[in-house]
C-alpha cells in the first residue's frame, strides 16, 4: 500500500483477516503440509493451482503469522475492485498487488509486471496463480503465464515454491453457494529457481511439473490417478 | 449416578497422571534430546488423552444433552474426514450437503427424542434408498455405484454407528434408572483402554504381525495381551453396569473384539487410499476416526446386546 490507511480501517482489516482464517479452519479444517520446504520467513513466490475463489484465503490462512505479515497475493484488479467490500478485502485485508488482466483497461505505458517487481524489491513475498484464471477443466493444470519466469529471471535468488491446494473444487464447485465441509490440505513443495540460461518455456514446464508432483495424490502409489503426462 | 461418575473420572485422572509420569520418565531416561519419534509420539498421545478425557468427562457430567452434542460433533468431524477420501464428483454436491446438514442432524434429533423405531432404520433404510435417488436426479452416471456406496458407508460408520453411543441413554433397563450414562462410560473405557493396551503390549513384546499389509503395527502379542487385559478391566468395572461379572466379561470381550476389527477394517481403507492417518486434529493420534474406529464398531453391537438381554 502506498499510504497508511486510517486506524479504524486497519483494525477492521485485522478482524476481517481473523474471520477469514477462522472460517477456513471451521469449514475445511485446512492444514499445511510443509513437504518440500520449511515455514520460514524468507522472500519467496508461492505459486498455486487455482480452482476456486477460496484458494487464496486457504493459503493465506495456513501461513504462520510471521510469514503472512510479509506476503502479498497477486490478484486481479478487475475482480477485486468491483465493489467496496472486495476492494476492502483485496487492499486492506490481503494487501494484494492488484493487476489488471485486461490490457485495454490499463493506463498508457502501465506494465503490470513492474508492480510485481516493485513489490518484490520492497522485500515482500508473493502468492500467485500462474494459470491466470480458475481452472474449470478436467485437466489438473492449465498452461502457465510468464509471470513467475519473469520474477525468477529478475531475481535468481528468489525461491519459487509450488503450492498444491487439494479438494477445494469439491468443497465448493463452480456455481455452488454452500460449501461441503471436507478437509483441505495445502502442500508446500520444493523451491525452484530460474537457472542462468533457462528459457521461459523450459522453466514454465519445469514449474508445472513441480506443482503436479507436489499434489499428495502423486505420491500415493495405490490410487489410480492420471500421471502428469496424461494432463499435458 | 453422579457419585460413581465422579469416582470414575478421578480414577481416570489418576491413571493419566501415572501415564504422564511414566511417559516423561521414559523420555528423560531414554530420549534426552527429544529425537526418538516413538517416545515423542507416546507423550503426544498421552497429552491428547488429557484433552479427550476432560471433554468426555464434561459431556458425561452434563448428561443427556452433553453426550448427544458431543457425539453429534464427533460424527461431523469423522464424516468430514471420511468424505474427504470418498469418490465423488460435482453432481454429488447436494447429496453431500444433505449428508452433513440433513442426515446427521436428523439422526441425532431422533436419538434426542428417543425414537428407537426410526433412528435404528433411518440411515440403513431411508437414507440408503433416498440419497441415491437424490443423486441420480443430477444425471451423472460416471462411477455411480462407487459414489453412492462410499457415501452410504461413510454415513453408516460416522453417523449411524457413532450415534449408537448416545443411543444407550434411551434404553430402559430395569433397576438401572438414571445410570445409563455409566454404560457409555463403561463402553468407551473398555474399548479405548483395549486400544491403549494393544499398543502397549505390542510395543513391549509384539513380534508376529497379524496383517502386515493392512496395519503394520498390529501384532498377535498386542492383540491377545490387549484384548485379555482390557476385558479383565471391563469385568472389574462391572459395578458400573447392569451386568453380573460373568456377563460383564462376555460383553467386554465382544466390545474389544469388535473394536479390534473396526480398527483393522478402517486401516484397510486408509491403506487403499494411501494415507497414514484420517486427519490431523488430535495431536499424536491423527484424526477423529483414528480414535473412534474401535468405538463405532463396538457401539451398535453393545447397544443391541444390552437391549436384547437387559431391557
Amino acid at each position: 500500500m502506498t499510504k497508511q490507511s486510517p486506524l479504524h480501517r486497519r483494525i477492521a482489516a485485522r478482524l476481517f483477516g481473523k474471520g477469514i482464517q477462522a472460517a477456513a479452519h471451521i469449514v475445511t479444517a485446512v492444514r499445511a503440509d510443509w513437504h518440500g520446504c520449511e515455514p520460514i520467513d524468507r522472500q519467496r513466490v508461492y505459486f498455486a493451482n487455482h480452482t476456486s475463489n477460496a484458494d487464496l484465503p486457504m493459503i493465506w490462512a495456513v501461513l504462520p503469522p510471521n510469514i503472512r505479515r510479509n506476503v502479498r497475493p497477486v490478484a486481479a484488479a478487475d475482480y477485486w475492485l468491483k465493489n467496496a467490500l472486495r476492494a476492502f478485502i483485496g487492499k486492506d485485508v490481503l494487501n494484494a498487488v492488484l493487476i489488471d488482466r485486461r490490457p485495454e483497461a490499463r493506463a498508457e505505458g502501465e506494465n503490470p509486471m513492474q508492480d510485481i517487481l516493485d513489490a518484490l524489491s520492497q522485500g515482500a513475498s508473493l502468492i500467485i496463480f500462474p494459470e491466470g484464471l480458475r481452472n474449470m477443466t478436467d485437466q489438473k493444470l492449465l498452461p502457465f503465464k510468464a509471470g513467475i519466469y519473469n520474477m525468477g529471471a529478475a531475481l535468481p535468488e528468489l525461491e519459487i515454491v509450488p503450492v498444491w491446494i487439494e479438494n477445494l473444487n469439491k468443497i465448493m464447485p463452480k456455481g455452488e453457494v454452500i460449501p461441503v465441509p471436507l478437509i483441505c490440505t495445502v502442500t508446500f513443495g520444493t523451491p525452484l529457481h530460474v537457472h542462468a540460461d533457462e528459457d521461459k518455456d523450459t522453466f514454465l514446464e519445469r514449474a508445472s511439473q513441480a506443482l503436479l508432483q507436489t499434489d499428495p495424490d502423486f505420491r500415493r502409489p495405490s490410487r489410480k490417478i492420471p500421471q502428469p503426462e496424461a494432463t499435458a | 449416578m453422579i457419585p460413581d461418575l465422579v469416582v470414575l473420572l478421578i480414577g481416570a485422572f489418576a491413571f493419566l497422571a501415572a501415564a504422564t509420569g511414566i511417559g516423561r520418565a521414559i523420555a528423560w531416561k531414554y530420549d534426552p534430546n527429544q529425537s526418538n519419534p516413538t517416545i515423542q509420539n507416546l507423550n503426544a498421545r498421552i497429552n491428547a488423552w488429557w484433552g479427550m478425557v476432560i471433554v468426555l468427562g464434561i459431556a458425561l457430567l452434563a448428561g443427556h444433552t452433553g453426550v448427544i452434542l458431543l457425539f453429534a460433533f464427533l460424527s461431523f468431524a469423522a464424516l468430514r474426514e471420511f468424505m474427504t477420501l470418498t469418490t465423488k464428483n460435482r453432481a454429488d454436491h447436494w447429496s453431500l450437503l444433505a449428508a452433513f446438514f440433513v442426515v446427521l442432524p436428523a439422526q441425532y434429533y431422533l436419538i434426542w427424542i428417543e425414537w428407537y423405531g426410526l433412528y435404528s432404520i433411518f440411515i440403513p433404510v431411508y437414507v440408503f434408498l433416498l440419497l441415491p435417488i437424490f443423486t441420480v436426479l443430477r444425471g451423472e452416471e460416471k462411477d455411480f455405484l462407487i459414489r453412492i456406496s462410499e457415501t452410504q458407508f461413510a454415513l453408516m460408520i460416522c453417523v449411524f454407528c457413532a450415534s449408537h453411543v448416545p443411543a444407550l441413554l434411551s434404553l430402559n433397563i430395569p433397576e438401572f434408572d438414571g445410570r445409563n450414562i455409566l454404560l457409555i462410560a463403561w463402553l468407551v473405557i473398555v474399548v479405548q483402554i483395549s486400544d491403549v493396551l494393544q499398543y502397549v503390549w505390542g510395543k513391549l513384546c509384539g513380534k508376529t504381525k497379524i496383517a502386515p499389509r493392512i496395519s503394520p503395527s498390529k501384532t498377535w502379542e498386542g492383540f491377545v495381551g490387549g484384548i485379555l487385559s482390557a476385558t479383565l478391566i471391563g469385568t472389574m468395572l462391572f459395578w458400573l453396569t447392569p451386568f453380573s461379572p460373568l456377563f460383564a466379561f462376555a460383553m467386554a470381550l465382544a466390545c474389544t473384539l469388535m473394536g479390534f476389527f473396526g480398527g483393522l477394517v478402517l486401516s484397510a481403507i486408509k491403506r487403499d487410499r494411501g494415507i497414514k492417518d484420517w486427519g490431523h486434529l488430535i495431536s499424536g493420534h491423527g484424526g477423529f476416526i483414528d480414535r473412534l474406529d474401535s468405538v463405532v464398531f463396538a457401539a451398535p453391537v453393545f447397544f443391541h446386546l444390552t437391549r436384547f438381554g437387559w431391557t
